[in-house]
């Protein structure tokens, strides 16, 4: 155990770890409290979301080094084929949790499946040009899942992509509405199991990263050429990288499905898509735990800052730059450290004068 | 008889092998390889024959065409004429991966480590398809995950040990001084099990000392693995030291190839170095 703790990489991912868990009591013991806000606590299942998502999108982005534009595809596609599985599920599993659980699982393997088939070719390129097929892919989910209509009846189940296909019987039910989404659903996501969805996330990237896929996949990012010449396969280790980052996407998306009423495919457009890449971006690229914690407060931020309104877009940038610049640019990092230094200073001298 | 004996009665050898490996299949057989860029041949009618445990060096003026020999071994290019066989399997058409596979692993001319990662990391990724462990207990860290991590833990740092580094095993690769880094290289080329290895220009930016050490590496890495090796080199005194017998290349061609004292008198090799004396052309 201390040899383990001894290594910088373990004792990170035990940090990380941490924090999840701990936050999560916290949250727990407030909201027993009853000192949650309504409103808070619907915040509470969306930012286990997005933390599953940031940390997913960093394992393509940050590890892997590809820059990847349509995570929230992969989210869409989770929401809805979770939305339909725990519909179809109904009567099945009565068990809400594990009919939630069947839903997360079937909706990230769907995800990573079709994750498997656009990466075939879509892996083949590299840097900016990935990124823009990604987004392409982003767009074309989006509207293939607003034009699909999906339903129960007594028959069976029914899907088609247009309404004159969709022929349901009477007292059948839509469970998804093309352009109006999916309605009535089932509200089976609970903060308890957003958490689990958190941990689950962190075990399976941190866990990846710690592997030897993981220094394959690193070892592609820093050198391709060398990489090949050692005997690794670039193509086969992006692209499991890909899936493993669409499946836990899609989970994370189901769960995100069902935490709402009614949900339509807008939501999973190309702003969700950046939003999650500012949440890696802004956390550190590879690093998990910033990741988790950039995507907590950037989703609060700007739910926090509703009363000022029309302002509310514009303060959030304004945050999200200068947090940038005092991150990331060596001259603001000199100027904040030597405004440290100075007010370090003048506070030990105080301390000093009253020890006198 | 298999296709590769048809090929070796075909083409006769150019005998560059040690006494103890003429019966043995050679590690390396290159016929006639060529490649064009566009309208520039860069190498054309490139022959060679290495034994399984011997030291050849490929030297030549800047520019003759050394590396892009080796990047042909290596399937980084494919070549436009000619072909290549790998302990008597042909690679036409592989990609980089699978020839090292096969048995031949390389280091760089500007050296090409896994900064980011430490020296440990760097060797292990190069054992990268010796450690058997399915994809889901990477994924899950399963018992059979930390079993092949120990038994690849331990050997890399055997590696590590075997050239020395076995203290700088948890530093980052990057921060290593250049000679290590040229080390590492080597390490990281042997943790592939190759059954030759080609080193590019391994002294380059060392000093005299490192240079005496890597000779003495060199050969010792020959008689521990009992493994061929290829090496480009523009410092003489580690060529004609270490390498049994030579090849010596210029615009694209080899115009020599001998014993190391061979080379020394032969008058193209001069030529090539040194230039046509005026008065006794």
């Amino acid at each position: 155990m201390k040899t383990m703790l001894k290594n910088k990489n373990t004792r990170t991912n035990l940090l990380t770890y941490l924090v999840v868990i701990v936050a999560f009591v916290v949250m727990q013991v407030l909201n027993s409290q009853g000192m949650l806000g309504s409103s808070m606590k619907g915040y509470l299942v969306p930012i286990c979301v997005y933390i599953s998502l940031a940390v997913s999108l960093n394992l393509l982005v940050g590890v892997c080094g590809e820059l990847s534009l349509g995570h929230a595809g992969f989210m869409g596609i989770g929401a809805f084929s979770g939305i339909v599985i725990a519909a179809l599920l109904k009567d099945t599993i009565a068990n809400d949790a594990l009919r939630l659980v069947c839903a997360m699982f079937g909706g990230g393997i769907l995800a990573g499946f079709v994750g498997f088939v656009i990466g075939v070719p879509v892996l083949r390129l590299r840097g900016d040009y990935l990124a823009i097929v990604t987004l392409a892919f982003g767009e074309i989910m989006k509207n293939i899942v607003g034009n699909t209509y999906a339903g129960i009846d007594d028959t069976g189940f029914h899907m088609a992509v247009s309404t004159s296909k969709m022929k349901l019987e009477a007292g059948g039910k839509y469970i998804i509405n093309g352009p109006l989404g999916a309605t009535g659903v089932e509200k089976l996501a609970s903060f308890t199991m957003g958490f689990l969805l958190v941990l689950f996330t962190l075990f399976v990237v941190l866990n990846l990263i710690n592997s030897k896929e993981g220094r394959a996949i690193k070892a592609v990012r820093d050198n391709r050429i060398a990489a090949e010449s050692v005997g690794i396969n670039v193509t086969a280790f992006r692209m499991k990288a890909f899936v493993v980052s669409a499946f836990l996407a899609g989970m994370a998306g189901a769960l995100f499905g069902l935490n709402y009423s009614s949900i339509t495919a807008t939501k999973f457009n190309f702003n969700t898509s950046i939003n999650i890449l500012v949440f890696v971006v802004l956390g550190g690229m590879g690093n998990i735990l910033g990741s988790v914690i950039s995507a907590t407060l950037l989703y609060v931020l700007p739910e926090a800052l509703r009363s000022l309104e029309d302002y509310r877009m514009i303060l959030y940038a304004v945050v999200l730059i200068v947090v940038m610049l005092c991150t990331w640019s060596p001259k603001v990092k000199e100027v904040l450290s030597v405004v440290t230094d100075k007010a370090s200073r003048i506070f030990k001298r105080k301390e000093a004068g009253t020890n006198e | 008889m298999n296709e590769y004996s048809r090929k070796m009665l075909k083409v006769p050898t150019y005998n560059l092998l040690r006494e103890q490996d003429k019966d043995k299949l050679p590690v390396l057989d290159v016929r006639n390889l060529g490649i064009d860029f566009g309208g520039l041949t860069a190498v054309d009618g490139f022959n060679i024959t290495i034994g399984p445990t011997e030291i050849s060096g490929l030297i030549g003026p800047n520019g003759a065409g050394k590396t892009t020999i080796f990047n042909l071994l290596t399937s980084v290019y494919q070549p436009t004429r000619g072909s290549i066989l790998i302990n008597g399997i042909d690679t036409k058409g592989m990609t980089t991966h699978k020839v090292n596979k096969l048995g031949i692993a390389r280091t760089f001319q500007n050296i090409r480590l896994f900064t980011d990662m430490t020296a440990l990391d760097n060797v292990k990724v190069g054992m990268h398809n010796e450690i058997k462990c399915p994809f889901i207990s990477s994924l899950l860290h399963l018992p059979p995950y930390y079993k092949a991590e120990k038994k690849a833990n331990e050997k890399a740092m055997e590696l590590l040990d075997f050239m020395g580094l076995a203290d700088v095993a948890d530093k980052k690769a990057g921060s290593l001084p250049y000679g290590v880094q040229r080390r590492l290289e080597i390490v990281r080329a042997l943790a592939t099990n190759p059954s030759i290895i080609l080193l590019d220009e391994p002294a380059a930016g060392m000093n005299p000392s490192e240079t005496t050490e890597l000779m003495h590496q060199i050969r010792r890495i020959r008689d521990t693995f009992h493994i061929a090796i290829f090496l480009i080199e523009h410092d003489m005194n580690l060529v004609m030291n270490v390498c049994e017998a030579i090849a010596v290349v210029n615009y694209g061609r080899i115009i020599a190839k001998g014993t190391p004292e061979e080379i020394r008198q032969n008058p193209a090799v001069i030529e090539a170095y040194l230039g046509r004396e005026e008065g006794n052309a």
